[in-house]
């Protein structure tokens, strides 16, 4: 691997190469490192006082916890679609399948005010919940709904071919040893499908912890209450407070690399379960 | 056994589950299933689909036509549209350079690199727009330059368009490189030592194989695109007519109390979406048509 062959047969190596690294350079790399060296300029306390005020880290919890919980139903949810695709016939499985991608293909400002006008006071939903006292819109709650909206794809997506490519024989052994169907889920099906399932909860939890355009129309951005991180990052901006909007950036930029790190190692240990590791 | 398996083995999809004793669930828990999975999906994507359309024809189809050929809509739409015909075609020649430099050669640092091509993704889209105006805003590293030249980045046009690029960056590299790694060296090796040149080889024998790959790629790209908010929202400023595109057009018909024609608006995004999802569904089926399931090795 470390290798570099002697002669290279195809044409445009240095090409395709210098122009890979000269683009990804120009638009992602030089752009992302001003987020470091501005934070970099900072005094210590100058940056705590930007990203550890009392209403920055309230907005760290609100994002991390209600990213972290919209996951966690995501991945009993997502499991249980992507299982009713591959296992179960039904009418409209086509019609259901394609539309499991909506979130990634509906822009999310579009997500946002849908759901704003479902979970509303006087919406679709919401003047039935609101009489039994429950309130979504302008709430957590309604940080959390839209989180549930667009992280659920990441798990259908991740666990979909893992379960499609599990070979029948297993459970057909483990059905002739005499284990019962829910003994065969629970102790053969599930543990083969737990990369896939943590792999696609983390995408979940990373889409989630960045998202901002279906979050801000729903969650009614009260301070300490319901405003994410991503809306403080905007607020600083909108007050020329740019180094303050820096530093809660790179927070958010540090968190967003331990978790593509984590996501990375992950996916490649689905890959060696299912067995198409080199 | 073998004979049990032969018989199934011809069935294809979820029959081959349903028709296998050892595979088949109780048609309670398919039942609980199927009810839990649908009623989810139904709840949280198919009725805000469908909140979107209702809203946008509640006023009639005169208030929607009205909010659509609005002079403000109209730019915002010719807006979105540039955006997208710029950012697209960019990240398509990337992704098609980067996949051949990762796919068809070794090289020190591929793994890192593959990372980094993956970097927008994990980005929050705020933070996408924050590095631009660090770069090219006012106080920014080059705002002292650009002022002098009168060049307008940030606030303007070409920000807008230089976040949708980072957005949309990895979709059409991300699709062709496990793809054209599964397909190997072999095929052009062939055609070069048959006498083709570079150019005939990859019109001829690389692009009929990434074909369905690339459209998909593209198609995903196009949609995010069109549809970015966040990022765009950071760098446009919101001047009306000049800076806003359709996302963010929806934003402030929607800030004003003008439900329906943001909602107007909202389902010619929707509409793409949709789109967007049938060109996808599609590809996939033809591009996937040669091993049925339960064959593949």
């Amino acid at each position: 691997m470390a290798t570099v062959r002697a002669h290279r047969v195809l044409p445009g190596f240095g090409l395709s190469l210098g122009f890979t690294l000269a683009y990804m350079s120009l638009i992602v790399l030089i752009p992302l490192s001003a987020v470091f060296i501005l934070t970099s300029t900072m005094s210590v306390e100058a940056f705590l006082g930007a990203v550890a005020s009392p209403r920055v880290i309230a907005s760290y919890r609100l994002t991390f916890g209600a990213s972290l919980l919209a996951a966690v139903i995501n991945v009993v949810f997502g499991l249980l679609l992507a299982w009713a695709l591959v296992r179960y016939r039904f009418p409209g499985k086509r019609l259901v399948d394609a539309l499991v991608d909506l979130p990634f293909a509906l822009p999310t400002a579009v997500a946002g005010i849908a759901l704003t006008a479902l979970y509303a006071k006087n919406g679709w939903l919401g003047q039935y919940l609101e009489s039994i006292g429950i309130k979504v819109a302008f709430t957590p709650l309604g940080v959390l709904v839209a989180l549930v909206f667009i992280g659920l794809p990441f798990v259908v997506r991740t666990v979909q071919p893992v379960l499609e490519d599990l070979d029948t024989e297993i459970e057909e052994a483990a059905a002739s040893l005499g284990a019962g169907r829910w003994q065969t889920v629970r102790r053969v099906v599930l543990p083969t499908l737990l990369p896939a399932l943590l792999t696609g909860f983390a995408l979940a939890f990373a889409r989630a912890v960045g998202e901002y355009g279906s979050v801000i129309f729903i969650a009614g951005n009260l301070p300490m209450v319901s405003e994410i991180t991503p809306l403080i990052i905007i607020t600083k901006l909108e007050q020329y407070d740019y180094v303050g909007a820096t530093a809660v950036a790179s927070v958010m930029l540090v968190a967003s690399f331990i978790l593509l790190l984590l996501i990375n190692g992950l996916q490649s240990w689905t890959d060696r379960r299912a067995g198409k590791g080199a | 056994m073998a004979a049990a398996v032969t018989g199934i083995a011809m069935r294809t999809g979820a029959a081959r589950f349903e028709a296998n004793t050892a595979t088949r669930d109780p048609v309670w828990v398919k039942g609980l299933v199927l009810f839990l999975g649908l009623g989810f999906f139904a709840l949280f994507l198919l009725l805000p689909l469908i909140a979107v359309f209702v809203e946008a024809f509640r006023r009639g189809w005169s208030v929607y036509l009205a909010a659509l050929i609005e002079p403000d809509a109209v730019s915002a739409i010719k807006l979105t549209l540039l955006a997208a015909a710029i950012a697209v075609p960019l990240n398509l020649l990337f992704g098609i350079a980067a996949a051949w430099a990762i796919t068809k050669f070794d090289f020190r640092g591929k793994q890192m690199l593959i990372t980094f091509i993956d970097l927008p993704f994990s980005v929050s889209p705020v933070i996408a727009g924050l590095i631009y105006v660090l770069v090219f805003g006012a106080q920014g590293w080059l705002g002292p330059w650009l002022g002098e030249h009168d060049i307008r980045i940030i606030f303007a046009v070409p920000g807008i368009v230089l976040a949708t690029v980072f957005v949309t960056f990895p979709f059409v590299a991300r699709e062709l490189i496990p793809l054209m790694q599964a397909q190997g060296r072999d095929e052009e090796e062939a055609a070069l030592v048959l006498g083709a040149s570079g150019w005939q080889m990859f019109r001829k024998v690389t692009l009929p194989n990434i074909k369905w790959a690339l459209l998909y790629g593209v198609i995903l790209c196009n949609a995010r695109a069109m549809g970015e908010f966040g990022a765009v929202s950071v760098v446009s400023g919101h001047i009306r007519g000049l800076t806003n595109t359709m996302p963010l057009h929806v934003e402030i018909l929607y800030n004003e109390y003008q439900f329906a024609a943001a909602f107007a608006v909202a389902s010619l995004l929707a509409a793409l979406a949709l789109v967007t999802l049938a060109i996808k569904a599609y590809v996939e089926w033809k591009a996937a048509p040669s091993t049925p399931p339960g064959e593949a090795p």
